[in-house]
């Protein structure tokens, strides 16, 4: 073997391709598989293509390039596969790899650059977003431009995303999380709760909501400074050493808390948080702090339960289903705790979706990046969304929610249904009159 | 190296006019491989609904000698989905919008993409039962199932694929469209085509719509685990009730070695100090399973079984039934490569087979696990390796033809349901001999002179052998 073929199997992780026994049984959980009905976009065909990069048969590493690109990264081929292939870590690196060689055009670079180095990570301009939405919602520029039609004709889709965002928050309601809420009651835990990018310019009600959640339930709260975006985003774009950058950023902002649990209410940074331990592995000054972390990490649902759930109080009947988050299932694997969580909430009737554990379509920026490709699969999910017959649609992650919101729009359901996160949804039906005034977020 | 012209490729793409055609490199390796060994890389992938298009395709394929493969999900064990000398795959997974069952008839109406589970689960809503079970079922295709007689471990009692199919809609290697049998169970009227091409491995055409015979499903199933402290005890009862005049529906063995696997894969409590476990499934009505689940529990306790459990709950049938299917994932966990094999013997012949297996162990020095559906006589003779250790797989090579010749030798065949495919296709001589061997080859010459359909299978090429260390 050369140098050069034995330099892109460490690269490629070509390794990790040889635990694939190509039996297919990943093929009925892949929702690409399902709506684009080729093999090419199935996990069991993906892996063979980097197996056979790895091998030399593919030499062009930009015939991965559509492939790998069109997954969406929810990872449900490895709940489901027999041998335990790491996929997640495969298409990671195969990213990773296409993306070095890559050549983008000069504004898609700067693009990326802006997006993954500048934005997500920084409050800053996390904020100056979460401001703008702000200003553009209630200085009557939003009815404007949906009157004048001017949304439908924005870039990519976005002016169907416009119709879903959540109603900013003012800057100053959104300001700041208080750095330290104490437990109401006897406490059980203290908690450092993660507030997230996205969450926190785009739902900071749903961040105030888990704070007071978690108090209510028995946790002392702290937030603490310096913490930033998991760089979820980052590695899953192939920009794995800037996810690592952010991962370290936040094992040092974390550390400085003694705390006994890492909070977040997003599946998808809660996955990313639970896996630094494999994405520093060979660090060997960040391993054992990564492993302390991530062991540290749990989702805000788990907590909830831990501390024996929350009260919801007798509220009319209410038909909900649950969308769970793909990276909790399958990467974090918690999923009994948010269904019990609202079993056991009062006149609350949980009908369970077909196919719930296959991806919404929103996965990260891929109902952005790969719009067509995510409405076919939003459409299907919509399908089954809509055999339930409920009201509300619950969900545990920040993309999943306006998926589910965009779904509802494209079903033409809104009106009749709603989409909201858990902590809102807990919060609604629970009996504390502190958290008890929520508004619906749309 | 291309076996296809551009100028034929242009002339697909008109004949296909509902579907698609792939030919980009990444479509085309998504397509050169199964679950078995190798990678043969296709010319285009046709996926189309239509019959018609496709027996145009075939036709075309015809004159101009272009291999035709076609395939369902791949998942098959033996090679029967490779495209191994270029040409076309003919994806028909993408066939699977027919799905009707005839309750008065007792049949299921099918079109060749739709997958197995989904026969059973149609079946089962309106009382009936599709019995054959392929461990794959979930993914596996009903069109793959028929093309290599599938069989599962209901085989024991209810039979495989073939003993369920009434009538077929093939397309010939000639690209004409003709239907066999039909939705009688009875049906004399000339040459059984319906049975030679069932199993026939996609070498005599493509099937695009089957008729399956359904039965009454049983109400009722009971599960008995018993644990044998030696492997021939475990034998010997396992004849023992085939005797009694009691038929189990499943009737699986684990050996220690797989016990042991699984244990350090997931801990299910499983007697790892034991040679054998064996688990019995019977089904039938409510009273009878249960006075059945009763008698198999003393044979096997007169044998000398040092535990003998009959699981109550549903939760606790599943659980034991659980620690068996994880047998297949916990042993890959040893080594990475996983030849599985699935000689079968005469019933009579289990222990010999059990005796010679171990034997042959020794000889080569490999890591062979014995687990499977030993009612039937259908063990599954797993040899673990690493496909990069080529000393190593050289010893596998020679050990899986011994295994072959034991299994013979004994009466039995080379393959109970995987099919023979590329990897069998060396030794169908030591089973058939020169002359049976001969009269196969002029089925095929008389449906397929130009031989375009599914060539490379079943028939060995001259001097072909078993090749496993690529």
């Amino acid at each position: 073997m050369s140098d050069h073929l034995a330099a892109l199997r460490t690269e490629l992780n070509y390794e990790k391709t040889n635990k694939c026994v190509q039996c297919g049984y990943c093929l009925p959980a892949c929702p690409t598989y399902l709506t684009m009905g080729k093999e090419t976009h199935s996990p069991r065909g993906r892996i063979n293509l980097v197996k056979m990069a790895g091998e030399g048969r593919i030499k062009d590493l930009s015939v991965l390039e559509e492939p790998l690109d069109l997954c969406l990264g929810c990872r449900a081929c490895e709940t489901v596969c027999p041998t335990g292939v790491e996929y997640g870590a495969i298409l990671e690196s195969a990213r990773a790899a296409i993306t070095r060689r890559k050549k983008f055009s000069v504004p898609a670079n700067a693009f990326r650059n802006t997006l993954f180095k500048k934005v997500f990570p920084s409050r800053k301009a996390m904020n100056l977003i979460g401001n703008a939405m702000w200003l553009y919602e209630k200085t009557g520029v939003q009815k404007l431009a949906r009157k004048s039609g001017l949304t439908e004709k924005l870039p990519a889709h976005l002016g169907e995303f416009e119709k879903i965002m959540p109603a900013a928050v003012s800057p100053w309601e959104r300001s700041r999380l208080p750095k330290f809420t104490g437990a109401k009651g006897e406490k059980k835990y203290s908690v450092a709760f993660f507030v997230g990018c996205v969450m926190d310019a785009m739902f900071s009600k749903i961040n105030r909501l888990s704070v007071q959640l978690l108090s209510e339930v028995g946790c002392d709260v702290i937030v603490v400074e310096n913490q930033t975006c998991c760089g979820a985003l980052h590695a899953h774009a192939g920009e794995r050493e800037e996810g690592k950058k952010l991962a370290k950023q936040n094992i040092l902002a974390f550390e400085q808390a003694e705390v006994d649990f890492i909070v977040n209410n997003a599946g998808g940074c809660g996955a990313m948080m639970a896996e630094y331990n494999h994405l520093l592995a060979d660090e060997p000054e960040w391993a054992d702090r990564a492993r302390q972390f991530s062991s540290k990490s749990k989702d805000i649902s788990q907590v909830l339960a831990l501390c024996g759930g929350v009260k919801g109080q007798e509220r009319p009947t209410d038909r909900v289903t649950y969308q769970p988050s793909c990276h909790m299932t399958n990467v974090q694997k918690v999923t009994a705790d948010p269904v019990q969580l609202i079993k056991n909430l009062p006149n609350v009737e949980l009908v369970e979706m077909k196919e719930a554990n296959m991806c919404c379509g929103s996965a990260g920026i891929y109902n952005i990046v790969h719009y067509d490709a995510s409405m076919e699969i939003l459409d299907h999910k919509m399908k089954q969304v809509k055999d339930t017959q409920t009201t509300t649609i619950v969900t545990t992650n920040p993309g999943c929610l306006l998926q589910m919101k965009l779904g509802i729009e494209r079903a033409n359901l809104s009106g009749r249904m709603r989409a909201v996160h858990l902590v809102e949804y807990l919060a609604e039906r629970c009996s504390d009159s502190q958290v008890t005034n929520i508004s619906k977020t749309d | 190296m291309k076996t296809m012209t551009d100028m034929q490729i242009k002339e697909i793409l008109d004949i296909v006019k509902t579907g698609r055609v792939l030919t980009d490199e990444s479509d085309r390796f998504s397509y050169s491989f199964d679950a078995s060994f190798g990678t043969y890389l296709p010319d285009a992938v046709i996926q189309t609904k239509s019959v018609e298009e496709l027996a145009g395709l075939v036709k075309y394929a015809n004159l101009e000698n272009i291999p035709v493969y076609p395939r369902g999900q791949s998942t098959s064990l033996s090679g029967g989905p490779l495209p191994v000398k270029g040409g076309m795959v003919i994806d028909l997974s993408v066939m699977n919008d027919l799905l009707e069952i005839d309750e008065e008839d007792m049949v299921a109406v099918v079109s060749p993409g739709v997958l197995t589970a989904d026969i059973h689960k149609a079946a089962e809503a309106k009382g009936l039962m599709y019995p054959p079970d392929p461990s794959s079922s979930h993914v596996s295709t009903i069109g793959g199932n028929l093309a290599e007689n599938s069989g599962g471990p209901r085989g024991l009692k209810y039979g495989v694929t073939k003993d369920y199919v009434i009538g077929l809609e093939v397309i010939t290697p000639q690209g004409e469209i003709i239907r066999t049998g039909g939705r009688t169970v009875k049906n004399v009227t000339g040459y059984d085509l319906t049975k030679l091409i069932v199993g026939s491995e996609g070498t005599l055409g493509i099937i695009t719509k089957a008729i399956l015979r359904l039965i009454p499903k049983p109400p009722a199933s009971e599960t008995v685990m018993a644990v044998f402290d030696s492997l021939v005890d475990a034998g010997r009862a396992i004849s023992r009730i085939l005797t009694s005049g009691i038929l189990p529906a499943k009737m699986e063995l684990m050996d220690q070695a797989s016990m042991v696997a699984v244990e350090n894969y997931r801990p299910s409590g499983l007697p790892t100090d034991a040679e054998a476990l064996i688990l019995i499934e019977l089904d039938g009505h409510p009273m009878a399973v249960r006075d059945e689940a009763e008698q198999v529990s003393q044979v096997c306790r007169q044998i000398g079984a040092r535990e003998v459990r009959v699981p109550q709950t549903k939760e606790e049938k599943e659980e034991v039934w659980k620690a068996r299917k994880l047998v297949s994932p916990a042993i890959v966990k040893v080594k990475p490569t996983k030849i599985s094999e699935d000689a079968t013997v005469p019933r009579s012949k289990i222990p010999e087979m059990c005796h010679r297996l171990q034997e042959i162990k020794e000889k080569y020095k490999i890591d062979l696990v014995v687990f499977g559906h030993v009612g039937d006589g259908n063990l599954h003779p797993n040899i673990i390796a690493d496909k990069s250790d080529k000393a190593e797989m050289l010893r596998v090579e020679k050990a899986v033809a011994e295994i072959f010749e034991a299994a013979v030798q004994l009466g039995g065949t080379l393959s109970g349901e995987h099919g023979i495919g590329t990897m069998k296709a060396p030794f169908m001589e030591m089973e058939l001999g020169a002359v049976g061997l001969d009269m196969m080859k002029r089925i095929k010459q008389a449906w397929d002179p130009q031989n375009i359909m599914n060539p490379g299978k079943i028939f060995p090429e001259p001097g072909q052998k078993l090749v496993l260390s690529e």
